[in-house]
């Protein structure tokens, strides 16, 4: 075994540290590091959206993509440096374009949409929100029942989406809807690409628990989708959701956002005394913080091998479901732990005059309870990890 | 970046499972718990043919010239076959012996180590039970003819059947800095004034009190310098602990598997308790933490066998394996149902190795702190 980067990786490590650290000096008050906290505010929003221009302009939205497209085929684990990198700057700048629609269009679109879509998202120029959960399909997501019906030239799309963050900033939608309700529930699914401002679509916040604006409940009413925005077959969108199979997805970046947290709060025992001493002296505090250091390190461990379990040609659903079950979970007893040894201070939010680290664990606390459910609760997971890895009965 | 065991290292690991499989079986292991000796003189003369003994130590000395991280894999396998032979004893003395031993101790001990016709023991620690410097108050007192060797080695693995004991003293006392005044020797096991007497542990594996009691050693016996012995216990301890990591784990691949198979086996309510998602949730929990905690181990085992600094994840990798071995081991049991709290069943034998495993050359909570002084708290 041999853990090590080669040369080249470590220079291209480099070069995004420097950036990265860079755009980091930028961020604006009350920005907590977290890429998903960016549709919270008009500030955030800015941020988010200036250094996705820079990004586009070094090529960096589309690493991995193919080369013909403009990508540059980053390998896994060179995606991984970068969303490691990135992630443990706390910088935003990628959204759900480049990562999660660019794949399926680059696997399953048309050439048509190919040229129209890749180049805008490369450039940044259009940005998006993902309408998949519904009411009543959350986890069982293709029991979704969002109609689109055959109209001309459109499909005119009725029904209701929900958790859907971003959708109050975003010019974009991607979306599943159901084409044939006669079919077998995965299979009478398709995947749509639109414009969002236009007529038959309603947009009402969904306030966070932690009162900030992130999700929103999304309503169609004779909705109107060309369809030619159709990415791959009509009633084929279930498939056409599962591409990306040459995108890194060893969850590495939800680590890197606990490396940098967890920095803080060292950093805020080594400097906060307590009975006397300060709190990194305290034997108990040392043993939780030890604690909290050895589940980050070796869930991030865990990220590189799924990785190289990747860049070996291995598809990797089941250990890279243990990843994100496990960077979710101990975010969310991580962040519990930081504000229990903040003490009473710990509870104090953003601007209160008496907030300690800016109020960042009071938000973490309630910010990371969405990690363990969205893109699939740690429940999935286990799931996924039963099914395919552990091979159990139904 | 390459996170793939090498060519020899995955025959190695078939080698060793093929033999655990064929000289070893769960039957012999309960004999052996029984047994005062836990020796069986066939399998090792058996172990050493196939160069195990002398795996780490290099050709001029007889033996294979492989890696530590080779040897991770053999401990893998026999922690999964609960091999109770004095090979990790044997295999963590000789790591000082290779890392601080004259050239005269070398040609010495090293070849008939490999050969199989010594048996070491590791008397490291006394009533105080650490495995810090302070811990260490056996005294040997310089005379005309060498050293004398007064006090009492507790816990200490193997010494029933030992031909040699390393053992560690204390020949100077510093106050301030217990890491001074720190002297090995390997002393023979037939001198006289030892007094082995057997303890009885949960995992039946042959710990003993070992007292010295004015045993003359003489000084061409001291392992390294004088006085400085306390850095090659260091190094001992950072590679025993990451090779009864890579032990657990190899303990808990089998208690993850045989619950596994045993969970589609069994039927209640008409279905296989498998198909609950209960038993699910426990087991894709023991297969993650179990694999994750393996991944670390290996990461932590490249660090000391590149000689980097390691002393923080070989920590994390101890206090995190040792966590996870007792939760799978518990829930093992668990998933058993009642046979599983029986003497008869094969559960038991991992479930007890890990309240004991989890302890040795450091506690998690050791290695917790130790981990909060490496990140400078």
């Amino acid at each position: 075994m041999d853990f090590r980067l080669t040369p080249e990786q470590e220079t291209l490590k480099k070069e995004f540290e420097d950036f990265f650290a860079e755009e980091a000096k930028r961020a604006p008050e009350g920005w907590t590091g977290r890429t998903a906290a960016a549709a919270d505010s008009d500030e955030n929003w800015a941020y988010h959206r200036s250094v996705a221009e820079k990004l586009a302009q070094k090529g960096w939205l589309s690493l991995p993509w193919p080369k013909e497209y403009g990508g540059r085929e980053h390998s896994y684990l060179e995606q991984l440096i970068f969303n490691e990198v990135r992630a443990y700057h706390g910088v935003p700048g990628v959204d759900n374009g480049p990562y999660i629609v660019a794949p399926s269009i680059i696997e399953h679109g048309s050439k048509e949409l190919k040229q129209k879509w890749l180049p805008k998202m490369a450039r940044a120029e259009i940005t998006w929100c993902q309408g998949w959960s519904e009411p009543n399909a959350g986890s069982d997501l293709a029991s979704l029942t969002t109609r689109a019906v055959e109209d001309g030239d459109d499909f005119v799309i009725n029904g209701q989406k929900i958790w859907t963050t971003g959708a109050h900033r975003a010019d974009h939608i991607f979306f599943l809807a159901r084409t044939d309700p006669s079919a077998p529930k995965h299979k009478g699914i398709t995947y749509f690409i639109s414009e969002i401002d236009k007529p038959g679509i309603t947009i009402r916040p969904l306030l966070f628990i932690n009162r900030k604006r992130k999700y929103n409940e999304v309503f169609f009413d004779n909705f109107r989708v060309p369809k030619k925005n159709v990415v791959g077959q009509v009633n084929q969108g279930w498939y056409v959701t599962m591409a990306g199979i040459n995108f890194e997805r060893s969850t590495v970046g939800a680590i890197a956002d606990l490396r940098r947290e967890f920095r803080w709060l060292i950093e805020f025992c080594k400097g906060t005394n307590r009975n006397n001493r300060p709190l990194a002296k305290d034997p108990l505090i040392r043993s939780k913080l030890a604690q909290l250091a050895i589940e980050i390190d070796t869930v991030r461990q865990w990220a590189y091998y799924v990785s190289w379990l990747q860049s070996k040609g291995q598809n990797v659903p089941a250990e890279s479901s243990v990843s994100k079950w496990f960077s979710s979970e101990l975010a969310v007893r991580f962040a519990n732990t930081a504000v229990e040894i903040m003490g009473l201070y710990g509870t104090l939010r953003q601007k209160s005059k008496y907030a300690m680290i800016q109020g960042k664990f009071e938000d973490l606390c309630q910010y990371s309870l969405g990690l363990t459910i969205a893109a699939g609760t740690t429940e999935i997971m286990k799931n996924i990890v039963a099914r395919m890895k552990l091979k159990l009965p139904r | 970046m390459d996170l793939d065991f090498t060519e020899t290292q995955d025959i190695l690991k078939n080698t060793a499972r093929e033999f655990m499989t064929r000289y070893y079986p769960k039957s012999l292991v309960r004999e052996l718990e029984e047994d005062a000796t836990g020796f069986r003189e066939d399998i090792w003369k058996e172990a050493a043919n196939l160069g195990w003994l002398g795996w780490i130590i290099p050709e001029e000395y007889g033996g294979v010239g492989g890696d530590f991280m080779d040897t991770i894999v053999l401990f893998e396998e026999m922690g999964r076959a609960c091999f109770m032979l004095p090979f990790f004893s044997t295999v963590i003395c000789t790591l000082p012996i290779l890392n601080g031993g004259s050239e005269e101790q070398k040609r010495e001990f090293l070849p008939k180590i490999a050969q199989g016709d010594l048996i070491f023991s590791l008397a490291l620690t006394e009533p105080s039970a650490t495995y810090e410097a302070s811990g260490i108050n056996v005294r040997a007192a310089a005379d005309s003819n060498g050293y004398v060797l007064n006090g009492t080695k507790l816990f200490i693995h193997d010494a029933q059947v030992a031909h040699y004991f390393l053992c560690v003293t204390r020949t100077e006392t510093d106050e301030t800095k217990p890491e001074n005044g720190v002297t090995l020797f390997i002393v023979d096991a037939k001198s006289p004034g030892i007094i082995i007497s057997p303890l009885d542990t949960i995992a039946d594996d042959k710990q003993n009190e070992v007292i010295f009691k004015d045993v003359r050693v003489p000084g061409e016996c001291i392992l390294g310098q004088l006085n400085q012995g306390f850095p090659l216990v260091k190094r001992l301890l950072d590679q025993a602990a990451i090779a009864k990591c890579a032990e657990m784990m190899g303990g808990a691949d089998w208690v993850v598997e045989n619950c596994l198979s045993y969970a589609v086996e069994r039927v209640q309510y008409g279905k296989p308790i498998g198909s609950y998602g209960i038993i699910q949730s426990h087991l894709t929990e023991m297969w993650a933490e179990t694999n994750i905690a393996k991944r670390f181990t290996y990461y932590a085992a490249w660090l000391v066998d590149q000689g980097l600094p390691c002393c923080k994840e070989v920590s994390m990798a101890k206090a995190w394996a040792s966590d996870v071995y007792r939760r799978c081991t518990r829930m093992g049991v668990q998933i058993f149902g009642a046979i599983g709290t029986t003497r008869e069943h094969d559960v038991g034998l991992y479930y007890r190795r890990a309240r004991q495993a989890g302890l040795l050359f450091g506690d998690p909570d050791y290695h917790r702190e130790r981990v909060a002084r490496e990140m400078g708290l």
